[in-house]
């Protein structure tokens, strides 16, 4: 049982880690992105259709970020080059991928809301030797698809990135004092553009792990707010991507486990919004935390 | 051959004028800053300074005339352009990331290492290099955002020294700074000026001028009145060439002292660890009587002042007024019972930058106002209660409707003064009267709070600025570690004699 539920969090933990990294690059930067749900759907859509035609994964995934990556760029034109309010800009790229989609999925399939595509090839999953057959510890590592291993390296490549390198504290210039980072002669709009396209090719794999890694189909409603749960998640983790990753995972098991809970005699929509009512338990903690930890000098 | 294009002018302004609809912020402007001098530029706020320093930043573009660098003419279109001909400036508010370390923030931009990864270790030592040459300790891997005021001060310099910058542009450098802490500036600012560094500095504090600066650039109204050695003139024929009139200081005359009207007994406020902010402070301010509170900053100023106004809630003792018990009540009982407050801090919390001039002016107010007309806020009474406050308080303005954050910091805390003790309360709390107030606009404060003491008002005054505290008031209470360390009378007050106390020495 356990296992099971470990299991299942983990591969439900893939498309929100994903996109969370890709929310805490851009938030890094200085952009709140809310089009994180709209750049996944789109990805996830992408992956599928590309994946069916070519009849390689690889190629889905490709076409996972790069789906991902244009939905972003309206959204960080609009916010760097226009002075859109980002938080409008991103609820307006959610409406528009929405409905673009559902456009698409009509006219081009002739079906509404969900687009069933025979055969797809799905992510494949890696079955470790040994390890699978260990209690606990090959419940979590083994049977797992290849954008499960790349979210979680992806884990300390993005703090390294961020710390480490000369892209990452120019980002992190950008987030914390766009003036600062102007006056050493970084430009501000480039730099916040290359995180919010990065955010969208993240968002949009995180996309393809849903489509192609755990349903293998696409439905208008796939993503179900996973990208507002995953900036949900960097806002717990304070951008930082351990404590987002952990953020990930918990409400990855939440996910799993509220699928385990819908046998179980209560009534499944009621079930269904558990993982959503730890997001928001999770962040009053996590301001209520800060609130009461020590504040700096004035 | 003028100046300007002189081999050993290191910076100049050629006839460069600008204005900004009928503004003229500046006219005309000829400056030649000599390679490896300190060269100062004052004037009144308005006087165009900072207009020509955006220019020299290539922040804002001349209508008409020349930047000039090393005799020749450049164009600026941003401040990298400058940087890149070894010009840097140091903004008032500060432009470091708070989020990055201070050593994160002196290589941004130009950080070594190789294939995008961040050398740390040469950075690391690179930085400490430069605060050996400049003879300070700072602690690289504390975030900006925690590092004391001269600190972000000292590596905004570093960092420009850090890019190549030979020649420096200090905006109010010590607005933000206590007296030993100018001093440890104004060390650094003369070491640089040894090795060959030039420095342009901007201030309205002419005794600064006159005690760093090796020439003087006089501005008004967009003008150069005249540059000048310094060691030619004296500070008041200066001040005098600053304001274009001669600045009569405000007449302090005896008056009639009252009952006592705030009562303050042991009061504490908590702070960070296990040091309280406020340790069992007793004092007590009569009408008519102004107190002055001196200390160095951050040494308990604003947990008095804040606790005094209920904004910070005491953990221990009594503060009455006119006998009422205030301690732990709202700030709105605080106001309510007779309290008028001008925070230190104009742009936080005294105005609200975006809102109107009237509805600053009316703000606290709205309930009286409101109860005259069953509840409504009238446009007319409102702008007419402005009007009586802006009229008095002679706030120069471009129009009731604007907002505040378009007046000059002048303007903006005359309002803020104006409408405090406009409401006539009967305490006064004032920190930092003339921060960032220009010589004719502090001497205007002074006569408005000397006016308000012959009126019978008490007024708690904090403000770091020593001479303000002793031509003002009549006992000065000096705080350190946030206890009282003593109250000096007005005859006793000397920067001789309050210094000690400001850094812990017990009173004689």
């Amino acid at each position: 049982m356990l296992d099971n539920v470990l299991h299942a969090a983990i591969l439900a933990t893939t498309p929100i880690l994903l996109a969370a990294l890709g929310g805490l690059i851009n938030r890094q930067a200085g952009i709140v992105n809310i089009g994180l749900e709209a750049m996944m759907l789109s990805g996830a859509l992408a992956a599928l259709i590309a994946a069916h035609v070519s009849g390689s994964w690889e190629v889905g995934l490709l076409a996972a970020a790069v789906a991902g990556l244009i939905s972003a760029a309206p959204l960080s034109i609009l916010v760097t080059r226009f002075g859109a309010n980002e938080i409008v800009a991103g609820l307006g790229l959610n409406v528009l991928i929405a409905g673009l989609i559902g456009y698409l999925l009509s006219d081009f399939y002739g079906v509404s809301g969900t687009l069933r595509l025979m055969p797809v090839p799905t992510l494949p999953r890696i079955d470790l030797p040994f390890i699978a057959g260990v209690p606990v510890l090959g419940a979590i590592l083994s049977g797992k698809d290849v954008l499960t291993w790349a979210a979680w390296i992806l884990v300390p490549l993005t703090a390294l990135l961020l710390t480490r390198t000369r892209i990452g504290l120019r980002l992190r210039a950008c987030g914390s004092s766009p003036a600062t980072a102007n006056s050493v002669g970084l430009s501000v709009p480039n730099l916040r553009d290359g995180a919010t396209l990065a955010a969208g090719a993240l968002a949009g794999l995180g996309g393809a792990a849903l489509s192609l890694g755990l349903v293998g189909l696409f439905s208008e409603g796939l993503t179900g707010g996973r990208g507002f749960i995953a900036l949900a998640a960097f806002y717990f983790g304070r951008n930082r991507p351990w404590p987002t990753a952990f953020a990930c995972i918990l409400f990855g098991f939440f996910d799993a486990a509220q699928i385990r809970l819908q046998g179980g005699g209560l009534p499944p929509e009621l079930v269904q919004v558990l993982p959503y009512a730890v997001v928001i338990l999770a962040l009053t903690l996590a301001s209520w935390r800060r609130r009461r930890g020590p504040s700096p000098e004035p | 051959m003028p100046e300007v294009d002189s081999p050993t002018t290191r910076l100049g302004a050629d006839g460069i004028s600008r204005r900004f609809g009928s503004v003229v912020a500046n006219d005309g402007i000829d400056l030649a800053v000599r390679t490896g001098e300190i060269h100062a530029i004052v004037g009144q706020n308005g006087a165009g300074k900072s207009t020509l320093m955006r220019i020299f930043q290539g922040l804002d573009q001349p209508d008409a005339g020349r930047v000039i660098v090393d005799g020749r003419p450049v164009r600026f279109r941003g401040p990298a352009d400058a940087l890149a001909h070894g010009i840097g400036m140091v903004h008032q508010e500060f432009m470091l990331a708070d989020a990055l370390t201070l050593a994160e923030n002196l290589i941004l931009g130009a950080e070594p290492g190789r294939w995008g990864i961040i050398d740390r270790r040469a950075a690391l030592d690179r930085a400490r290099q430069l605060a050996d040459q400049a003879g300070v300790d700072l602690d690289w891997h504390q975030l900006a955002g925690d590092a004391s005021v001269p600190d972000r001060q000292i590596v905004e310099i570093l960092r420009l020294l850090y890019r190549g910058a030979d020649t420096l542009i200090l905006d109010e450098p010590t607005a933000v700074l206590a007296p030993s802490q100018v001093d440890r500036l104004f060390g650094l600012l003369r070491a640089l000026r040894q090795d060959g560094h030039t420095i342009l500095f901007i201030s309205h504090k002419l005794r600064e001028v006159m005690a760093l600066a090796d020439r003087v650039t006089v501005l008004r109204q967009g003008r150069v009145i005249t540059t000048i050695d310094v060691g030619s003139i004296d500070q008041d024929a200066l001040a005098q060439l600053v304001v274009g009139e001669t600045v009569e200081p405000p007449q302090r005359t005896a008056c009639d002292v009252g009952d006592v009207i705030l009562d303050v007994a042991g009061l504490s406020v908590a702070g960070l660890g296990d040091r309280p902010a406020l340790d069992q402070v007793t004092f007590s301010v009569k009408a008519g009587e102004i107190l002055g509170i001196a200390g160095v900053a951050g040494n308990g100023q604003e947990a008095l002042i804040a606790s005094l106004i209920g904004l910070a809630r005491p953990s221990a003792g009594r503060m009455t007024v006119h006998d009422e018990d205030l301690a732990g009540l709202s700030v709105a009982d605080h106001r309510a019972a007779g309290i008028g407050y001008v925070s230190a801090d104009r742009a936080g919390e005294g105005l609200c930058r975006q809102a109107t001039l009237t509805e600053n002016a009316i703000a606290g107010e709205q309930r009286p106002l409101a109860a005259e007309a069953r509840g409504w806020l009238m446009p007319g009474r409102c702008k007419q209660r402005a009007q009586t406050i802006i009229d008095r308080y002679q706030v120069v303005h471009g129009g009731l409707g604007r907002p505040v954050a378009e007046l000059s910091g002048g303007n903006q805390q005359r309002l803020l003064i104006g409408r405090e003790i406009d409401r006539s309360p009967s305490l006064l709390l004032i920190a930092q009267p003339t921060r960032g107030v220009d010589l004719k606009g502090i001497a205007a404060i002074h006569r408005e709070l000397l006016a308000y003491r012959q009126r019978g008002g008490a007024i708690v005054m904090v403000s770091e600025e020593l001479d303000e505290l002793i031509a003002l008031s009549d006992r000065i209470l000096v705080l350190c570690g946030g206890r009282a360390m003593g109250i000096v009378d007005r005859e006793d007050a000397s920067t001789e004699t309050l210094a000690p106390l400001m850094v812990g020495a017990a009173a004689a």
